[in-house]
């Protein structure tokens, strides 16, 4: 697809009038770049972290959509040429009720399977219930934002209706979401576990192999449903967990990119080495560091102490420092800073754990865990084992707790144990994340509500009030209304401090030259079925 | 007439000093006690004599040059290196004595056990150190590490010590049963025997004492190596983790992407570890040709 000046100019109107104002992305020197498409060939790029398994419905990290993306598709996605606009993905078409309580979508028809059986909307319909109402032993990560559907209609095989019980104005987005694959009725109705293991979709890419601790491997699916994609062979997304192997594997050319991020110091140094054979393309990201406290643990059910732990760290005077050194950036609530809704500095000053007085906040830490007998709090920090930025986050706190008292301990562990450690609550303190691929407040506030409704929420809290205002502003229409609502859910959540956004990061992607048609975006899980991507070797 | 022969004053018979020979023959190894000493007291009262605490960041001094407010410059944390190479050498003492203290002492007994049983005993305890020796230490110590989780006590990491300690243990008993075999064929031994003593009596009471000698100099010289396993599993990612202070660790992580910018993040780190593991193997060294006899001739 090749991107005109026209569609450039609405791509980036388009983002400014998001509040993408960290989103540097040049669609004009995109445009002028572009060469006519050279297909063929394999691209390697790098995967900082290993998948723990294969099932983009019960994961929130990127290690498994960078995985598993390209042999998948969506119903709808986000062009991202012209972000955050939708366009189809197995969806011909769509039509909305002017009411918002019915979508129906039209399938493109012979889209095939990996294994050959013939997509219908019951496939969609499996799809959908296994995300809404993941059957035991199974876990769907954003159930909460399925909540509002009623029921799933499929009047003929290549037809879906989906009908709503409540309104929800950001239903579309959730049907573009990278994470809602499609996977076979077939498959599900077999054991509903089946995609954490194995993979069947009816993406660009099939899957060819994955050796563990080494890489993933796809192949040129040529019974892809749309013609002339994609324009690789096929790929290896080559696990890179230590940094350093990561930079001299690129820097080396043996893979062209790493699209997540690098810190800014990765970013000279690739720049430094390799000239104008590398393409450095920034952004800010809809992705925040958590401190997240396990309510379920001793002496963490008492609010005095979680509030204490975070009124001692000092952002402000952080993410100056730790901007430098590692990709968090920018201090921000619940909603992601810069965006429509985000709180504004006056106000967030003002929340537990965000003043600008750190002496004084952490005088009345001291005072809050006194009052709780917690003088000589010590405890475990859990953290994944990722240099940038986990790395740097918890040798920062450490350093915060250490200047009220408190002793921790900071243990780091691989992708899946750090995730299974978490999930099933046996963690202290841990620092969590928040990876959202759009800043509508539906997706972004689901992850404080209760674990009884999202499993994702790690600090296993359970607060009706909070559950209320969600629902609340989901139904509100009235943006000043909404935006009111997501200021009391907010106010709500940081005074119970259930966790809380560390800082915001920043996205830096190296990419060679040679490496063609990947767009970016303010989500690293966007945009990764590599379908129009490239090599113009 | 008679004469008087002068009498010449008695010589006084020279007390001898271990220490005052062991300075006099090794020169160099008294240096490197010296050394050791030196990192034993910085490791003890690390507290006192560090100028910093070693955790505390410091975002308006990153990356800051050597001065008089911080000797050895500072980390991308703005960190006092100078602090954390002090309480480095805590974490390096802690895990290189216990790790070669735990394989000597084992390798040392199954050397000892190996060479007073012989027979069958003998060959399975020597194709079990063959199966260990046939692993470079490094590459033993990071398998170990791999596969356990992570255990801590009291801020050890027990799973580390264990790692370094097993490749430490085969090289130990090798060595020992060496030594051992020429005492056991030692009358005393024979007589132990004949009088009905316990096997662990003999090989405790009447073996070990004879097999010290080996035994201290193999523990001092393999403190230098799991010093330096430590450093190279803490570089790998495998060792201690951020933030506390270690060697290793202080080569690896952002050192890589600020070393040109700031080489004494790497600088003073490498110089400690070499220092550490010259100062060990020198001292083994030097203990070895003091107190082995074939040495002195």
């Amino acid at each position: 697809m090749k991107i005109t000046r026209r569609t450039a100019l609405q791509g980036t109107a388009g983002a400014l009038a998001l509040g993408l104002g960290g989103f540097n992305f040049d669609f004009t020197r995109a445009a002028a770049q572009a060469p006519a498409v050279k297909r063929g060939g394999n691209l390697n790029f790098a995967i900082s972290a290993e998948a723990p398994h294969y099932d983009p419905h019960a994961s929130d990290t990127y290690a498994t959509l960078h995985f598993a993306a390209p042999f998948y598709s969506t119903l709808l996605r986000f062009n991202l040429s012209k972000f955050p606009a939708l366009e189809g993905d197995l969806a011909q078409s769509w039509t909305v009720a002017p009411d918002l309580m019915s979508y129906t979508f039209k399938l493109h028809p012979n889209v095939k399977f990996a294994d050959g059986s013939t997509l219908t909307s019951a496939d969609v319909k499996a799809t959908y219930d296994r995300l809404g109402n993941p059957p035991q032993g199974v876990v769907s990560t954003r159930k909460a934002t399925f909540a509002d559907i009623g029921s799933i209609e499929t009047p003929d095989p290549l037809t879906v209706v989906f009908k709503m019980k409540a309104v929800n104005a950001a239903m579309l987005e959730h049907f573009a979401s990278p994470w809602n694959v499609i996977y076979t009725a077939k498959d599900l109705a077999e054991n509903p576990a089946l995609p954490r293991t194995k993979i069947n979709g009816t993406g660009p890419f099939v899957f060819v192999e994955h050796v563990k601790g080494s890489h993933v491997a796809g192949k040129k699916n040529d019974n892809y449903f749309k013609k002339g994609f994609p324009y690789l062979d096929g790929f290896k997304g080559i696990f890179t967990l230590q940094a350093a192997a990561m930079l001299n594997a690129v820097q080396g050319g043996q893979v062209l990119g790493e699209f997540r991020g690098v810190s800014p110091a990765e970013r000279d140094r690739l720049v430094q080495t390799m000239g104008d054979k590398i393409r450095i393309e920034e952004s800010s990201w809809t992705l925040n560091l958590l401190v997240c406290f396990n309510v379920d643990k001793k002496p963490f059910d008492d609010v005095r102490v979680r509030k204490a732990l975070l009124m001692a760290i000092d952002r402000w005077g952080g993410s100056q420092g730790l901007a430098k050194i590692s990709t968090l950036r920018s201090v921000g609530g619940v909603v992601r800073p810069g965006s429509p809704y985000a709180t504004p500095e006056a106000e967030l000053v003002k929340l537990p754990g965000f003043s600008k007085d750190i002496k004084k906040s952490r005088e009345e830490a001291r005072k809050l865990l006194k009052e709780a007998g917690q003088e000589n709090l010590s405890f475990v920090l859990w953290n994944r084992n990722l240099a940038m930025p986990y790395t740097p986050a918890g040798i920062f706190l450490v350093d915060q707790w250490r200047q009220i008292g408190v002793t921790v301990e900071h243990k780091q562990s691989d992708t899946g144990p750090y995730l299974a450690t978490m999930n099933a609550g046996n963690h202290d303190v841990a620092i969590d994340f928040s990876n959202l691929f759009m800043d509508d407040t539906s997706l972004g506030l689901a992850k404080y509500l209760s674990v009884t409704r999202s499993p994702e929420n790690r600090s296993r809290s359970k607060d009706e009030a909070l559950d209320k205002l969600y629902d609340d502003h989901m139904r509100e229409r009235d943006p000043e209304k909404r935006k009111a609502i997501i200021r009391t859910f907010e106010k709500r959540l940081f005074e119970q401090a259930y966790q809380q956004p560390l800082l915001w990061w920043h996205r830096i992607v190296p990419t060679h030259k040679t490496l063609m048609g990947w767009k970016m975006s303010p989500s690293h899980n966007l945009g990764q079925q590599l379908e129009d991507v490239w090599i113009n070797a | 007439m008679t004469f008087v022969s002068p009498s010449l004053p008695a010589a006084k018979p020279r007390q001898p000093n271990v220490y005052v020979d062991f300075c006099r023959q090794q020169p160099l190894g008294a240096v490197s006690f010296v050394i050791i000493v030196l990192m034993m007291f910085a490791g003890i009262f690390s507290p006192l004599v560090a100028p910093y605490d070693p955790l505390e960041i410091d975002f308006a001094s990153l990356l800051a040059a050597p001065s008089a407010d911080h000797w050895c410059g500072t980390d991308a944390y703005g960190r006092d290196i100078c602090s954390r190479l002090i309480y480095g050498s805590r974490t390096a003492l802690v895990i290189g004595f216990t790790s070669s203290f735990v394989g000597s002492t084992l390798g040392a007994i199954l050397g000892i056990a190996s060479a007073y049983f012989g027979g069958r005993i003998d060959d399975w305890i020597q194709r079990f150190v063959d199966i260990l020796l046939a692993f470079p230490l490094i590459v033993l110590a990071l398998v170990v590490v791999a596969a356990f989780r992570k255990f801590t006590v009291g801020g050890v990491d027990v799973n580390l010590i264990v790692a370094i300690a097993i490749p430490i243990l085969p090289r130990v008993a090798r060595v020992v049963r060496s030594a051992a075999l020429s005492v056991r064929v030692m009358p005393y031994v024979d007589a132990a025997r004949a009088v009905g003593y316990s096997h662990t009596r003999i090989i405790f009471r009447h073996m070990a004492p004879n097999v010290v000698a080996p035994y201290l100099i193999m523990l001092t010289a393999f403190i230098a190596q799991a010093i330096l396993a430590e450093a190279s599993l803490s570089f790998l990612g495998l060792g201690v983790t951020e933030p506390t202070a270690a060697w290793g660790l202080m080569l690896s992580g952002n050192a890589a992407d600020f070393y040109r910018q700031a080489p004494w993040m790497i600088l003073f780190p490498g110089i400690a570890i070499s220092l550490a593991v010259f100062a060990f193997n020198l001292f083994g060294d030097s203990l070895r040709d003091f107190l082995d006899p074939r040495f002195k001739v």
